[in-house]
């Protein structure tokens, strides 16, 4: 196994970069930043309509997370995949399909986070900002969602956990990801596949492990910090 | 946009037996993996309430290790690693069942298993002391008050977190087309690559995955609202 890391380890932290595309452990990583950057803005409108007291704006929000926990990832992205090409006319290539159906798919998961921590709140916060004579969109924006996004950290701090897992799929539609670089490195030895893949998943488990660790990190300075919680 | 739609085409062919085929496969799936991970789960849960170190550690290391790696990287470690390593005889009988079905199923229940056995055990946590000092005091051994006090009590606090992870399973079987298994998503896309009626297939694969979705959310809904109703009455 240590001869199969020492031999190609380049390609699993980097794919073909330079003379090609960035791929491996740097792309998994990569992909999973960039999708739930992008999902974060979604998943504060998807949650603002999943409170909100106007059905058109709560029936939508309410559909789109409901169809999202009802469909596996890999559906999403044959959809995206599809759809994406149609709507913007031209064709798309994996990493941008695996980026956009991560973000919607993420976007919906987030949304449910953050309604949470809204929902944690103390009803008096929003009670008091509408009595100094804000409005509610300006309570909302400068009262509820900063404790409220403050108070979720940890758990979006998991659900990147979850988003590096779920950039393996992009194997599946050959991004060039480190599931994609281990499986390229099993076809190319093609005698050792229990040692590759072994090997594939300690890097996964020593990488989510060290994520794990920031996640209770920061748990643990939050506990100290200022965490505001209905009373 | 440019698009002709025409579900009529997904009717030739023997696409409806194949369509029929993989809901059945992942059906199957899903419940061969569901009974290993609730079975296996379980009893990782009560032996971790043993508190005997030792094994503590070891399975801390295997809801770790399961709980780290995403569920694809188990299929594949399963189907292209274990199964090579396999010696001849079992090969032989997991080959008749279907080498991709067999291997998928183990990974999905073994992956499950974790979760289900740390939902089981905040669960068995959450029961107040006082449950399993009443049941060994009235002579039950410790096994047999777990098996008929803190167990039943532990399962309908979790219902709502062994929801999800059974809705989680579900959608989960999915993944088992990376292999080549024609499960349900497997067999959309053979569809697809056939006739090229991308839409029309997706659409019917989406709608039966969401149909049975919501079946599980809302028999997880009604289990928990009984079950709460029970309690209360008592």
């Amino acid at each position: 196994m240590w001869e199969i890391l020492s031999d190609n380890w380049l390609l699993l932290l980097v794919g073909q970069w330079p003379h090609g595309p960035v791929g491996g452990l740097v792309a998994t990583v990569g992909l999973a930043i960039v999708s739930l950057l992008l999902a974060f803005p979604l998943g504060i409108m998807l949650a603002l309509g999943r409170i909100s007291a106007h059905k058109i704006f709560f029936w939508p929000a309410t559909a789109v997370v409901y169809v999202v926990r009802g469909l596996p990832l890999i559906m999403f992205i044959f959809w995206v995949y599809f759809f994406l090409p149609l709507l913007i006319g031209n064709s798309v290539s994996g990493v941008v399909t695996m980026v956009a159906a991560l973000a919607l798919y993420e976007g919906a998961y987030l949304a449910e986070i953050i309604r949470s921590g809204i929902e944690a709140l103390p009803r008096g916060q929003m009670e008091a900002g509408r009595s100094l004579g804000l409005s509610h969109m300006r309570t909302m924006r400068k009262i509820i969602l900063p404790q409220a996004l403050y108070n979720t950290i940890p758990s979006m701090l998991s659900q990147f956990i979850s988003t590096v897992k779920e950039t393996s799929l992009g194997y599946v539609i050959s991004v060039h990801e480190l599931t994609f670089a281990a499986a390229q490195i099993n076809n190319m030895l093609l005698t050792k596949p229990f040692q590759v893949f072994a090997l594939l998943a300690l890097t996964y488990f020593t990488l989510n492990l060290i994520l794990t660790g920031v996640v209770k990190l920061v748990e643990k300075h939050m506990g100290s910090g200022q965490a505001v919680t209905a009373a | 946009m440019k698009y002709t739609f025409d579900f009529g085409a997904l009717l030739g062919q023997g696409y409806p037996a194949l369509i029929w085929g993989g809901l059945m496969t992942t059906l199957e799936m899903t419940l061969f993996a569901w009974l290993l991970a609730f079975v296996l789960g379980s009893v990782l849960a009560v032996l971790r309430m043993l508190n005997i170190r030792a094994l503590n550690y070891v399975i801390a290391v295997y809801v770790a290790f399961h709980r780290n790696v995403p569920m694809l990287v188990h299929i594949l470690l399963w189907y292209f690693g274990v199964g090579a390593i396999m010696p001849l005889f079992i090969e032989d009988v997991v080959n008749q069942i279907g080498g991709e079905f067999v291997y998928s199923t183990i990974a999905i229940g073994l992956v499950t298993a974790a979760y289900v056995s740390e939902d089981l055990r905040s669960a068995i946590r959450s029961i107040p002391r006082g449950q399993m000092e009443a049941s060994r005091s009235l002579g039950l051994s410790y096994l047999q008050s777990m098996r008929k006090v803190i167990l039943p009590q532990a399962f309908k606090i979790s219902i709502p977190p062994l929801t999800n992870q059974t809705l989680l399973l579900f959608k989960n079987t999915s993944l088992a087309m990376a292999i080549g298994l024609i499960e349900l998503t497997g067999a959309g896309r053979e569809i697809e690559s056939a006739t090229f009626k991308t839409f029309e297939i997706y659409t019917v694969v989406t709608v039966l995955y969401l149909a049975i979705s919501l079946l599980l959310m809302f028999v997880g809904a009604y289990l928990s609202k009984r079950v709460a109703y029970v309690t209360k009455t008592r």
